[in-house]
């Protein structure tokens, strides 16, 4: 694999430079949030464990939210209120989510299309009949996670409006260069088109090829798609505001999608020398009752890597950046910044770097896997 | 104060594994590399692809660490 027909191109330098201002942005924009968010909570309880709500920011920045949250608390929040749409014993309750987030720790009951909902740290519950000793209309259990009954939530979340938004941008850049494509048969390619004609002949070069052999030409919409997803998600993840800063391919229900997507694929496009390996393996026959559960469980073991890998690298990285940030809140001096922020800044460029490798990884394990089903004469 | 659980231990020694796992990898890929140039391209793409099925043992470890904390990311 030779990157470097990638990265010497005059325009990606371009890019990788404006990247780097983002980040420096970035790193702003999150001593903002946190120092809006961080200092009210440790004033108000003063208790010794200061490290808690620190955690309790990042896990809050890395999960999904009802609303695109920008920066203050409270009264002075900004933030773009987000539809909920909540399947309930009363049928769709549907309402901006800017309607019912005055409290957030179910001390509230609202009602809406005539049921009877509370809110609880960003979730949607039906309340108990009664409140508890401290007001909420909750019953926690020891991890202070609600057990009420839950309506079946299918709002467009943060997550879910980064990835339209992410949709709308992959639609619209491969929709025109292959409108280009059409256009100019045979010339030299021009504008876009020559920005990722190098990366699709990546794709296609080191990735199906060498895996797929010469049937790699059905495979590619499928590559070519998982590759952009992920790689265009995982950098607008980076992105800290509008447009991005979602942490959308850090969140295990997407990355689990696309493992089954690459795991239907390889299953419904396996070929008699996959399955044979599968149920009839290479050992004695006396082998096989411990051999084929193995083998079995070897199915679903590779998209649960491929879903794993993914998620814990984007998430590690997401909590990496935020947890440089917070030393200079658990240190509570404006000097550490100049510590924090160039570290911010290095892993930043890093995972600049991670973002391109998990995608490269994620298509080229489907690739392999693929490749391991279609084919069809046994090397061994 | 340090707070934490033991959890995050575990994840430490899983980072120590996946550590000496990538580090041969990747120094055994430069030997090749260095014995063999005009094969890097190759040995880079199967270096990478090692690489990753040995991390995400790490990465195992990080996502039962967070399991094991009650936090899950």
């Amino acid at each position: 694999m030779d990157l470097s027909h990638i990265f010497n191109l005059k325009k990606i330098a371009i890019t990788a430079f404006c990247a780097v201002f983002l980040v420096a942005a970035h790193a702003q924009e999150h001593e903002n949030t946190d120092s809006a968010s961080v200092e009210p909570v440790e004033t108000e309880t003063g208790h010794a464990d200061k490290e808690a709500p620190i955690s309790e920011t990042i896990l809050h920045h890395i999960a999904d939210s009802h609303e695109w949250h920008f920066w203050g608390e409270g009264e002075h929040k900004v933030a773009i209120p987000l539809p909920v749409i909540l399947v309930t014993k009363n049928g769709i309750v549907t309402f901006l989510s800017n309607k019912h987030d005055q409290d957030e720790h179910g001390k509230e009951v609202f009602e809406e299309k005539g049921q009877q909902l509370v809110n609880f740290h960003g979730g949607y519950y039906y309340p108990t009949a009664a409140a508890n000793h401290e007001g909420e209309y909750v019953v926690l259990d020891q991890y202070k996670v609600p057990t009420n009954e839950k309506p079946l939530d299918l709002s467009i979340t943060k997550n879910v409006a980064s990835m339209l938004i992410s949709v709308v941008v992959i639609l619209f850049v491969f929709i025109s260069i292959a409108n280009a494509y059409k256009k100019r048969v045979g010339k030299a390619p021009k504008g876009m088109q020559s920005l990722f004609e190098p990366i699709i002949i990546f794709v296609r070069d080191d990735i199906a090829k060498p895996q797929l052999g010469h049937r790699y030409k059905g495979f590619m919409p499928y590559l070519l798609t998982v590759f952009f997803f992920v790689w265009i998600n995982n950098l607008m993840g980076i992105i800290p505001f509008f447009p991005g800063g979602a942490n959308l391919t850090g969140n295990i229900s997407v990355t689990a999608m696309l493992a089954l997507c690459t795991f239907i694929l390889t299953n419904v496009n396996g070929k008699k020398n996959y399955w044979g390996h599968v149920f009839t393996p290479h050992v004695p026959w006396w082998l096989y009752p411990l051999m084929i559960p193995v083998e079995i469980i070897g199915l679903f073991t590779k998209p649960i890597a491929l879903m794993i890998r993914l998620f814990a690298n984007i998430t590690a990285g997401h909590i990496l950046i935020l947890s440089l940030l917070s030393l200079i809140f658990i240190l509570k001096s404006v000097a550490a910044a100049g510590v924090a922020v160039p570290f911010v800044l290095f892993i930043s460029v890093i995972e600049l770097v991670v973002g391109f490798i998990q995608a490269f990884i994620f298509t080229i394990l489907s690739a392999l896997f693929i490749g391991m089903a279609v084919e069809e004469h046994a090397e061994h | 104060m340090i707070v934490g659980s033991i959890a995050g231990i575990g994840a430490g020694l899983a980072a120590i594994g996946a550590g000496i796992g990538i580090g041969q990898i990747g120094g055994k890929a430069m030997e090749g590399m260095a014995r063999q140039p005009e094969a890097a391209s190759k040995i880079q793409t199967a270096m990478l692809i090692a690489a990753a099925f040995v991390e995400a043992v790490a990465l195992f470890g990080v996502v039962v660490a967070f399991l094991g904390t009650g936090n899950v990311g």
